[in-house]
Order: C-alpha cells, then sequence, then structure tokens
C-alpha cells in the first residue's frame, strides 16, 4: 500500500470530522450534492456561481437496503469472495436525500426510517495505488441527544 | 378533441430468445398491421423506440424496422426515454396525426437483452451518474426499487407477504397471456424461499429482463372511421411530463435528491404539492378529463412488487398507505374493484425497456375490446398505464373505449 485517498476527488472531507462537499448556489442559496458547475438548476435562478460547502454530518434514513448478489463492474469489490454491504438513503437537515454505503460491521437490522445516522469515512477498494475510500453512514449509537454536536464526533 | 384511434396491436412474445432485435419488431409491426387491416404501403410515419444494447440499428430503431419491413418512403422518428420510450415515440406518432401532417403511424419497440443485472455502458465514465453509482456505491437498480419497498414497511406496516402476494396474483393474472414469458402459478412461499437479492426484495419480487416487442398501428379518428373502424379504442391522453424542481424522491440513478426548500426566499419555484410519480397520472387524468374513479383497470410497471403497491398510489386508485388494503381484499385481482396488471405485469414479462410501454398499451387495447382471453376485465371501458425510467423519463396512457 503506497497511500490512502478518496474514490472520488472533492466529493467529502477527511480526517476526525468527515463532511459531504456540496455546491450552494451564491445567487439563491440552494444547495447540490454531488458538487456541481455552471448553471443553477432552481428554475427560479439564473445562478452560475457556487460556493463549496460542507453538508451537514448526521442526517435521518429515508431508506435502506444491502447489496446480497456483487454488483456488475465498474463496481469493484473489496474481498473475494465478495462479502455484502447495507446501503442507506439519508436526508439531511438541508433538504437533500443522499445514498451512501453503511459503515462496515452496520447492516438492515441496525436501521430504520428516520434513524439518525452520521458520515464516516472507510475504504471502498484497494488499487495498486493504495486504498480508495469513500463516505459512509454509520448509525448514531446515543440517538436521543441533540443532534450535530460535536463531542461524540471523532469515535 | 386530441383523441386518435388505435386501428391495431400486436406483440412478439417476451422470453429470452437471443434472436435479433428487428425480427421480433417487425414480427410485431406485421401482427400490429394485420390487426388493423392496414397494408405497410398505407403507412407514412414509423416511430421506433431505441433500444441503447443493439447497435447502431438500435440508435435508429424507427428507420431500421422501416427498412426491415421494406422501404416505404414513410416519415420517419426515433424516441428514447429509457422506460417510457415507447410512450414517448406513441406521443410523437399523436402529435403528427392530430396536427394533420399523417395519418397512419406504425409505433415500434423491441429489444434483445443481456442476463442478470443491468449495468452501465463500459469504460472509465466520471461524469456519469449511472457509472458513478455502480463504482462508488454498488448501487443497483434492484437497490433502489428495495428502498421504496423497505419505505412501505417502516411508514405502512407492509410486510414481505404483501410483496409476495402481488407476485402470486400476477402470476395468475398472466398464466393464460400468449404473450407472457412466465406462464406459471407461484405460491407466496416460493417467493419467501427465493434469495433475498435488496432487503426486503427477493428474487421473484424483482422482474426479469426480457426479449420482446410490441407495435402500435395509430390513426387518425377520419381515417379509422373511413376505413371501417367504426368504434375503435381511443388514445385518450399520454403524460410523458417531466419532474419539477426540487425533485426531492431519490431516483434511478441519482446519488441523491435536488435540494428541498433551501433556496432562499423569493428564489422559491411553486410548490409542488405532488411527487414525480403523482404528476405522470395527474398530468394523463386532465389531459383525458377524468379521474380516478373513471378507471376500469390499470397496467402499472411492477419492476418489483412493491412498485405495484407504489403505483396504485401514485395514480389516485387509493389513498397512500391503503394499497396493501386493497390487494388483502382482492380489489386488486380480475374480478376485484380495481384489477391492476390482468397482463400478468412485468412479473410475467420481464421487462423489454423500449417495447414495454407499448405491450401496456396493447394490452389495454385486448381489454377494452373485450379481446383478453383468459384474463379479461369484464365491462372495462377506460384504462389507465404507468411507467417510470431513469433521467427524469415516465408516463401514463389513457385509453377510453
Amino acid at each position: 500500500m503506497t497511500d490512502t485517498s478518496p474514490a472520488i476527488d472533492g466529493w467529502f472531507t477527511t480526517g476526525p470530522e468527515p463532511a459531504l462537499v456540496g455546491s450552494r448556489c451564491t445567487t439563491c442559496a440552494s444547495t447540490f450534492f454531488p458538487p456541481t458547475a455552471g448553471f443553477c438548476r432552481n428554475p427560479a435562478c439564473d445562478g452560475q456561481e457556487f460556493a463549496a460547502t460542507e453538508l451537514s454530518r448526521r442526517g435521518r434514513v429515508w431508506s435502506y437496503t444491502d447489496a446480497q448478489y456483487q454488483p456488475p463492474p465498474p463496481y469493484i469489490p473489496r474481498s473475494d469472495p465478495y462479502e455484502p454491504f447495507a446501503l442507506a438513503a439519508v436526508e439531511l437537515p438541508e433538504g437533500i436525500v443522499v445514498l451512501g454505503q453503511v459503515a462496515d460491521g452496520y447492516g438492515v437490522a441496525d436501521l430504520a426510517v428516520g434513524r439518525e445516522v452520521e458520515l464516516v469515512v472507510e475504504t471502498l477498494y484497494a488499487d495498486e495505488a493504495g486504498e480508495r475510500t469513500i463516505w459512509r453512514w454509520k448509525p448514531v449509537e446515543n440517538p436521543v441527544v441533540e443532534p450535530v454536536e460535536t463531542e461524540e464526533a471523532d469515535q | 378533441m386530441t383523441d386518435v384511434a388505435i386501428a391495431g396491436v400486436g406483440m412478439h412474445p417476451w422470453g429470452k430468445w437471443g434472436r435479433n432485435f428487428v425480427e421480433y419488431g417487425v414480427h410485431a409491426a406485421r401482427a400490429a398491421l394485420a390487426d388493423a387491416g392496414v397494408a405497410w404501403p398505407d403507412v407514412d410515419l414509423v416511430v421506433g423506440g431505441e433500444t441503447v444494447r443493439n447497435g447502431y440499428g438500435g440508435y435508429v430503431a424507427g428507420a431500421t424496422f422501416a427498412q426491415a419491413l421494406g422501404w416505404n418512403g414513410a416519415r420517419v422518428a426515433t424516441s428514447y426515454a429509457a422506460c417510457a420510450t415507447g410512450a414517448q415515440a406513441l406521443d410523437t406518432a399523436r402529435a403528427r396525426i392530430l396536427a394533420g401532417l399523417s395519418d397512419v403511424a406504425l409505433v415500434v419497440g423491441a429489444d434483445t437483452t443481456p442476463k442478470g443485472f443491468l449495468a452501465p455502458n463500459a469504460g472509465e465514465r466520471w461524469d456519469d451518474p449511472d457509472w458513478l453509482r455502480f463504482r462508488l456505491l454498488g448501487m443497483t437498480n434492484p437497490a433502489y426499487f428495495a428502498l421504496y419497498a423497505r419505505r412501505r414497511m417502516d411508514l405502512y406496516g407492509a410486510t414481505p407477504a404483501d410483496f409476495a402476494a402481488v407476485k402470486v396474483k400476477n402470476a395468475r393474472h398472466g398464466l393464460h397471456n400468449p404473450n407472457a414469458r412466465y406462464r406459471k402459478e407461484v405460491a407466496a412461499e416460493d417467493v419467501l424461499a427465493s434469495a433475498v437479492v435488496a432487503d426486503p426484495l427477493h428474487l421473484l419480487d424483482i422482474c426479469a429482463t426480457s426479449d420482446g416487442a410490441a407495435a402500435v398501428v395509430l390513426t387518425s379518428l377520419e381515417y379509422a372511421r373511413a376505413h371501417r373502424l367504426a368504434d375503435p379504442v381511443r388514445v385518450r391522453a399520454i403524460s410523458t411530463v417531466t419532474p419539477t424542481f426540487p425533485n426531492a424522491v431519490l431516483d434511478m440513478p441519482n446519488l441523491s435528491t435536488d435540494p428541498a426548500g433551501s433556496a432562499q426566499p423569493g428564489w422559491s419555484s411553486p410548490v409542488e404539492t405532488r411527487t414525480f410519480k403523482e404528476s405522470i397520472g395527474h398530468a394523463a387524468y386532465e389531459e383525458a378529463g377524468i379521474g380516478p374513479e373513471d378507471v376500469d383497470l390499470a397496467e402499472v410497471y411492477d419492476l418489483s412488487t412493491a412498485l405495484e403497491l407504489d403505483w396504485m398510489e401514485d395514480l389516485g386508485l387509493c389513498k397512500r398507505g391503503e394499497a396493501e388494503a386493497l390487494l388483502r381484499a382482492g380489489d386488486t385481482t380480475i374480478g376485484g374493484r380495481i384489477p391492476v396488471n390482468p397482463s400478468g405485469g412485468l412479473a410475467c414479462f420481464g421487462e423489454a425497456v423500449p417495447a414495454q410501454a407499448l405491450a401496456q398499451v396493447c394490452e389495454l387495447t385486448w381489454q377494452l375490446r373485450g379481446q383478453a382471453e383468459g384474463r379479461q376485465v369484464e365491462g372495462a371501458r377506460v384504462g389507465i398505464t404507468a411507467n417510470q425510467g431513469l433521467f427524469g423519463h415516465g408516463s401514463s396512457v389513457i385509453l377510453s373505449r
């Protein structure tokens, strides 16, 4: 292994408190993910400039499933034999629902519509250059406290 | 008056035949022409549904079918709208007929499909969301279907047994359909014992991909009258609306939704109270000047068993969260209050993308003529179709007698 880097550039930050990076229209403030450029997709807005903005690290599960069969290419399996993984669509306070794999060690039994989850960055696959990382959704263990407090963010 | 006449319909049986899509398309076209009693040289417009899997001939499907039938000088068009391809092709034909530019149009869709999951085009395609969803997430089509199914369970109390009951019903509906690929009874236990593909959906909850073809001969009402078609089935509406911003329901192949409500005041669009799928059916009802209460049967896109339940609500056939109750009461079975997928649906056909929306129209036509042998909805006068595909495509067609 030579290095660890995101599987796609500019879509999420790494570090102790990783976050998705969206594009906020400087004219109407609509925030888009994945990052966008060019023309604002709000039909009421003619904006053409965007500012990179970190999205909320926590959201609530809109729905969830898993992949019990190995997906076809260009998916790159991380292991042979294939190990199933879970997927979740998560509604962020910004009003965007964002898909993601679910963190290692968690499956559909750990999820429910409305459950709070938090963004983590984990290994998606490895290639000759090293490990390629991706954002994932991890169930929040204690979903009763106020949302988006920082005290347990680096667990 | 925006009605046009369905003079004839025809199909090539669905299956995994492994032959060229053109052969299926010509078979269906000839069947539709024979059904209409229209000679091929009289057709003045051919519209093909594009297949993206069959090379250049598939990209120019209208011309491919026209040449295979023997060049006759007709105008030509080719449509692509993912799963709504056939409806968009039909809409193109209708527009030319209503403009007085064509009298007789032949609309054809056909496909030859690979085995297994539908996968994106090859290569490194970092700007293509359909490629990225596989590379970054391993997100297959059934996984999207499963997200919708799971929401029904968590929000409305649906169970895997309900989903299995949809399959049992549709399998029974399609038993005697000569164009269906699967004509065999399925027990709920068979569905529940089949492998889970994407929790909560089992293999038998998810439709296959199939080879097949469907064709429709569309004419003006004047032409139909002049050619002894006294009381043809009429096209009352073809809805091919796109979503409105913000489209807040996650759609294939996207990794995310539009932002709902993040725009500053003054920069927001008018509030859309309907989801995209609801708006597809709503536009069809508006165009036809009728409502859900006027509908006798529906052919909806059961890519998964659970999606059939979603569509019943999207089309206003029942309130949100009540589809399972109708299913359990037998209301959606042939003989019930509002039969859904009397053809057997995708459960019995599998999906042949550019042909499928036309196949729905073929089934409604046979039903409204009283020719749906072995699966007839008695006294049917009005039928509706619905489907949705990738990238903001969807359709709903209303036919009446």
